[in-house]
C-alpha cells in the first residue's frame, strides 16, 4: 500500500514534495536520537554502584550546535510551506467557478451554465477551478485526498478552494470538520473528465444522464441513487434509526406524522416527500423524526425518482 | 492544624479515615488524592477509547451506533483533557513536590490549596453529571453544532468553567510559594528543573484559563439566552469561538506537557549520576516555550477561513516554538554521556519519552508547514500527533513520575522486573496503536469519522489490536504497583534533591528544620575542567 494517496492536481505533488522532505528530516532525526539513547545507554550502562562520572553540565559549541541546525531545518520547511500555500491561495485569472453549497450531510454544486448536481462534482481536466462554498447549517469541511486541498465551509461568509486537476476519474470527497451523526456518510465524488466530455455533459439534458443508465432496471438504479445522492446519509436499508426513517419495509407502510395525520406510503406520498419534505410546514415529518430533509426539487430528475420508488418496493 | 507530637508520624499515617484526607491542608495528602483523581478520569476516558478503538475493526456499525461513538469520542477527549491531563501531572506530583523539593513545610497558602481541590472534585461532578444527556459535540465545542444540538453542553461547558478555577488557583499557589518559600540558599539557578516547569506551567494556568473560562460563559449565554456571538444565523461569527477556543487550549497544550518535561529533567540526572546537561536552557528553553505558547493558537485554524496573512505568521510562529524543544532533547540525551546509566523501569519509561517525544514533535513540523497542512489537518495524522505527545510525552512522564517517587510517595518499593515488563508491553502497543493512524492520516482517513472506507480497514484493525496490548501493559502495571515489596529507605537512587533527604514516606511536615542548600540540586559526579 502506498503511504502517499494518488495525485490528481497541480497542488499535490508540490505537497508531496513537503511530505517527502520533512519526512527524510524526519527519520534522520529519529534515528539520531535513537542510536544516541542506545548507545548512550550501552556504553555508559551502570557497571558498579560506586561508577566515578565526570561533572559535566554545559558545553557551548554542542549547545550552539544544536539550536542553530534546527532552525536552520525550521526555516527550510516553513518557506517551503508558505511557498505553496501562496500559490495555492492565490486564484488564477478566469478560473471556472462553481458554488458548493454544504449542509448536514450533503454537497450540491452550481455551475455557471445554470446546471446543479447533488454529491457529484463534474471539472475539466487541466483547467484551473475555484470553489466558492457556504453552508447552510453548521461548520463543514471540503476535502479531496487525491488534490490534496481542505476548507472549511461556513455559514456566514465564503470560502474558497482553488485547484487544477491533472488526472481523468472519479476522487472522493469527504467532509473533515465535524458536523454531527452523519458526518462520516457526508461523502461525494468529484469527476475529473476531459474537455469533450465535460462538453458534452455540460450541454447535455437529463436525457443523457438516462443514456447512462440504458439497459439497467429501475430498482437498480434506484439504488445506485441511495448512495450517489446521499440518501443513505439518513435513512438506514436495514430498518436501523438514522436521521430519517429507514427504507426497509418503508413501501405500502401506514405513516403517522408529527401532526397526528395519517397516510399511506405509496408512490405518490415517496415522491411528494423527496421533493417537499417539510411542505405543508410540519405536515409530512413522520411522527418521533425532526424536520431537516433538504428538497431535491430541480436535483433528481422525474425518471430517477421513479427509480428510488422501484428500488425501496424491494427493500424487505 | 497539627499538633508537635505529630511530627514523628509520616504523613500517610497521620489520621485515617474519610474526613483526615478529604479536609486535609497537607500538600502530600492533596497531592496524592489528585494522582488517585486524574487515575480514575484516566480509565474511565481510556475505556472509551477502547470502545471507540473496537468500533472500528470494522468499517460501517461494528459494535455502537453512530450517536454513541459521537458520544464517546466527545467523552474520551473532554474527560482526558480538562479532568486528566491539564490538572495531570502539575497538581498531583506539583503539589506532592515542589514544597519538598523548595524546603518548605508546604505549599503557601494550605487552605487554598484544599479548596482548589474541592473546586475540581465539583467541577468534575458537573461535569459528568452531563452523561444524563451526554454531548456530541467533541471536546472542542465547535459552534455552532454546539449550540444547535440538543445535548447538554451547558453541564459540560460550566463544569469546564469550574475547573479553570481550580487550576487557576493552583497557579498561583506554586507561582507565589516558589518565590517566598525556597529555603536558605536555594537560588533560582540550584532550583530543580520540575519546579521551573512546574512554575511555567503555573504562568499559562493563570494567564490562559481566563479566556476559556469567558469563552465557555458566552457559548452558554449563547445556548441559554439566545445570544449571538458566534451564531451565522444571527450574525455571530463561528470562527471567533476557535480564536478565543485554542487561545486556551494551545497554551494548555503546554500546561500538559511542561511538568513532565519537569519530570524527564529530574529522572535522568539521577539514573544517569550526572549533571542534567545545560541546565539554563533547560530552565529558559521552559520560559521560552510557556510565553510563545500564546502566540501560536491559529495554526490549529489555518483551514478555518482566517485570513491568509494571519496564516503565515502563525506558521513562524509556530516553527520558533519547535527549536526550544529540540533543544530540551538534545539536553536530555547528553546527560547520559559519561554517566552511570541504571536502567530501571523509571528510567525507561523517560528514555521513552525522549524518544515518543521527538516523534510527536517531528510530525508537528508537518503540521506547521501550511501546504502540507491543508492536506493534513482533521485527518488521522493530527490524532497520531496529538498522541504522541499526549501519551508519548505526558503520560510516560507521569508513568516515569509513578515509579521514580514510588518509594518517597508510599515508603515501600515495587517489583522492578515486573514493572519493565509492563513498561515494554505499554511501549509495544503504544505504537501498534498510533503509528499507523500517521499513514491513515496521510491517505486522507478524516477524524471523528464513525465509518470510514474499506481501503482504510487493515491499518484500523492494526491500530484496534494494539489498544489491547496498550490495555494488557498498563493493567500489568496497575498490578505491580498495587503489590509493593518491602519497604523503601529514604534515598534508594542516592538522589542528591532535597526531597530524598528525609524520611520515606516523608514526615507530615517535612522538614524538622528547614534546611540550608549550598549546592545545585544536580550535583553529581566529580568536577572536571571545563572550557567555556
Amino acid at each position: 500500500m502506498d503511504w502517499l494517496p494518488t495525485s490528481a492536481s497541480t497542488f499535490a505533488p508540490q505537497v508531496d514534495s513537503i511530505l517527502w522532505l520533512v519526512t527524510i528530516i524526519s527519520v534522520v532525526s529519529c534515528i539520531l536520537v535513537g542510536f544516541l539513547l542506545i548507545y548512550f545507554v550501552v556504553k555508559y550502562r551502570r557497571r558498579s554502584d560506586n561508577d566515578q562520572t565526570p561533572a559535566i553540565t554545559h558545553d557551548s559549541f554542542l549547545e550552539t550546535l544544536w539550536t542553530v541546525i534546527p532552525t536552520i531545518l525550521c526555516i527550510l520547511i516553513f518557506i517551503y510551506g508558505y511557498v505553496y500555500y501562496d500559490k495555492y491561495t492565490t486564484p488564477t485569472k478566469g478560473a471556472y467557478e462553481i458554488n458548493v453549497t454544504a449542509q448536514r450531510w450533503s454537497w450540491s454544486f452550481a455551475y455557471p451554465n445554470g446546471k446543479k448536481t447533488f454529491n457529484e462534482l463534474y471539472v475539466p481536466i487541466n483547467k484551473p477551478v475555484r470553489l466558492v462554498m457556504q453552508s447552510k447549517d453548521v461548520l463543514h469541511s471540503f476535502f479531496v485526498p487525491a488534490f490534496r486541498v481542505k476548507q472549511d465551509v461556513i455559514g456566514n461568509r465564503y470560502t474558497f478552494i482553488n485547484f487544477t486537476p491533472t488526472k481523468e476519474g472519479v476522487f472522493d470527497i469527504y467532509c473533515t470538520e465535524y458536523c454531527g451523526i452523519s458526518h462520516s456518510d457526508m461523502l461525494a465524488k468529484v469527476h475529473v473528465v476531459s474537455d469533450i466530455e465535460y462538453a458534452k455533459w455540460e450541454s447535455g439534458d437529463s436525457a443523457d444522464v438516462e443514456n447512462a443508465y440504458a439497459g439497467m432496471a429501475p430498482d437498480k438504479i434506484g439504488e445506485q441513487l441511495y448512495s450517489s445522492k446521499g440518501c443513505v446519509a439518513c435513512h438506514s436499508i436495514d430498518g436501523a434509526n438514522g436521521v430519517g426513517p429507514s427504507w426497509k419495509n418503508l413501501f405500502g407502510l401506514e405513516r403517522e406524522f408529527i401532526d397526528g395525520t395519517k397516510e399511506i406510503a405509496d408512490e405518490n406520498y415517496i415522491k411528494t416527500s423527496i421533493l417537499y419534505p417539510v411542505n405543508p410546514p410540519q405536515g409530512k415529518v413522520v411522527k418521533g423524526y425532526a424536520p431537516v430533509m433538504p428538497s431535491y426539487q430541480g436535483l433528481l430528475s422525474d425518471s430517477e425518482i421513479t427509480a428510488i420508488i422501484e428500488y425501496i418496493k424491494t427493500i424487505k | 492544624m497539627t499538633d508537635h507530637h505529630d511530627f514523628d508520624k509520616n504523613y500517610l499515617e497521620n489520621g485515617k479515615g474519610f474526613k483526615s484526607w478529604f479536609f486535609t491542608v497537607d500538600h502530600k495528602r492533596l497531592g496524592v488524592m489528585y494522582l488517585w483523581a486524574i487515575g480514575v478520569f484516566f480509565v474511565l476516558a481510556a475505556i472509551a477509547s477502547f470502545l471507540i478503538r473496537f468500533e472500528h475493526l470494522s468499517p460501517g456499525q461494528t459494535i455502537i451506533s453512530a450517536q454513541t461513538y459521537n458520544v464517546l469520542f466527545t467523552l474520551h477527549g473532554a474527560v482526558m483533557v480538562f479532568l486528566f491531563i491539564v490538572p495531570g501531572v502539575a497538581a498531583s506530583f506539583g503539589n506532592f513536590l515542589i514544597p519538598l523539593m523548595i524546603g518548605a513545610r508546604d505549599v503557601i497558602f494550605p487552605k487554598l490549596n484544599l479548596y482548589s481541590f474541592w473546586i475540581y472534585c465539583a467541577g468534575s461532578l458537573i461535569l459528568l453529571l452531563s452523561l444524563a444527556a451526554p454531548v456530541d459535540t467533541g471536546w472542542t465545542f465547535y459552534t455552532p453544532y454546539s449550540i444547535d444540538t440538543g445535548t447538554n453542553v451547558i453541564l459540560v461547558t460550566f463544569g469546564v468553567f469550574v475547573l479553570g478555577f481550580s487550576s487557576i488557583l493552583t497557579g498561583i499557589n506554586f507561582i507565589v510559594s516558589m518565590h517566598k518559600l525556597r529555603a536558605p540558599g536555594l537560588t533560582w539557578d540550584r532550583l530543580p528543573l520540575f519546579c521551573w516547569a512546574a512554575y511555567a506551567t503555573s504562568l499559562l494556568q493563570v494567564l490562559a484559563t481566563p479566556v476559556v473560562g469567558i469563552t465557555l460563559l458566552l457559548l452558554i449565554g449563547e445556548r441559554y439566552f439566545g445570544l449571538g456571538f458566534f451564531d451565522p444565523a444571527k450574525g455571530g461569527d463561528p470562527v471567533l469561538f476557535q480564536h478565543f477556543f485554542w487561545f486556551y487550549s494551545h497554551p494548555a497544550v503546554y500546561i500538559m506537557i511542561l511538568p513532565a518535561m519537569g519530570i524527564i529533567s529530574e529522572v535522568i540526572p539521577v539514573f544517569s549520576r550526572k549533571p542534567i546537561f545545560g541546565y539554563k536552557a533547560i530552565a529558559y528553553s521552559s520560559l521560552a516555550i510557556a510565553l510563545i505558547s500564546f502566540l501560536v493558537w491559529g495554526h490549529h485554524m489555518f483551514t478555518s477561513g482566517q485570513s491568509k496573512l494571519i496564516n503565515i505568521i502563525f506558521s513562524v510562529i509556530t516553527f520558533a516554538v519547535a527549536v526550544p524543544t529540540a533543544i530540551k532533547v538534545f539536553n536530555w540525551l547528553w546527560t547520559m554521556y559519561k554517566g552511570s546509566v541504571e536502567l530501571s523501569a523509571a528510567m525507561l519509561y523517560s528514555l521513552a519519552f525522549i524518544f515518543l517525544f521527538t516523534i510527536g514533535g517531528l510530525t508537528g513540523l508537518f503540521l506547521g508547514a501550511l501546504a502540507a497542512d491543508v492536506h493534513l489537518h482533521d485527518t488521522y495524522f493530527v490524532v497520531a500527533h496529538m498522541h504522541y505527545v499526549m501519551i508519548g510525552g505526558t503520560v510516560f512522564g507521569l508513568f516515569s513520575a509513578i515509579h521514580f517517587w514510588y518509594p518517597k510517595m508510599w515508603g515501600k518499593m515495587f517489583d522492578e522486573f515486573k514493572a519493565k515488563i509492563a513498561f515494554t508491553l505499554i511501549f509495544i502497543g503504544f505504537n501498534i496503536v498510533f503509528f499507523p493512524q500517521f499513514i491513515l492520516g496521510t491517505q486522507g482517513m478524516p477524524r471523528r469519522y464513525f465509518n470510514y472506507a474499506p481501503e482504510f480497514e487493515t491499518l484500523h484493525q492494526l491500530s484496534t489490536y494494539g489498544t489491547w496490548i496498550l490495555g494488557v501493559g498498563f493493567i500489568y502495571m496497575l498490578y505491580t504497583l498495587f503489590k509493593p515489596v518491602g519497604a523503601a529507605d529514604s534515598n534508594p537512587y542516592r538522589s542528591v534533591s532535597l526531597e530524598w533527604q528525609m524520611p520515606s514516606p516523608p514526615p507530615t511536615l517535612n522538614f524538622k528544620e528547614i534546611p540550608t542548600v549550598t549546592t545545585s540540586t544536580y550535583d553529581y559526579g566529580t568536577k572536571v575542567e571545563q572550557e567555556a
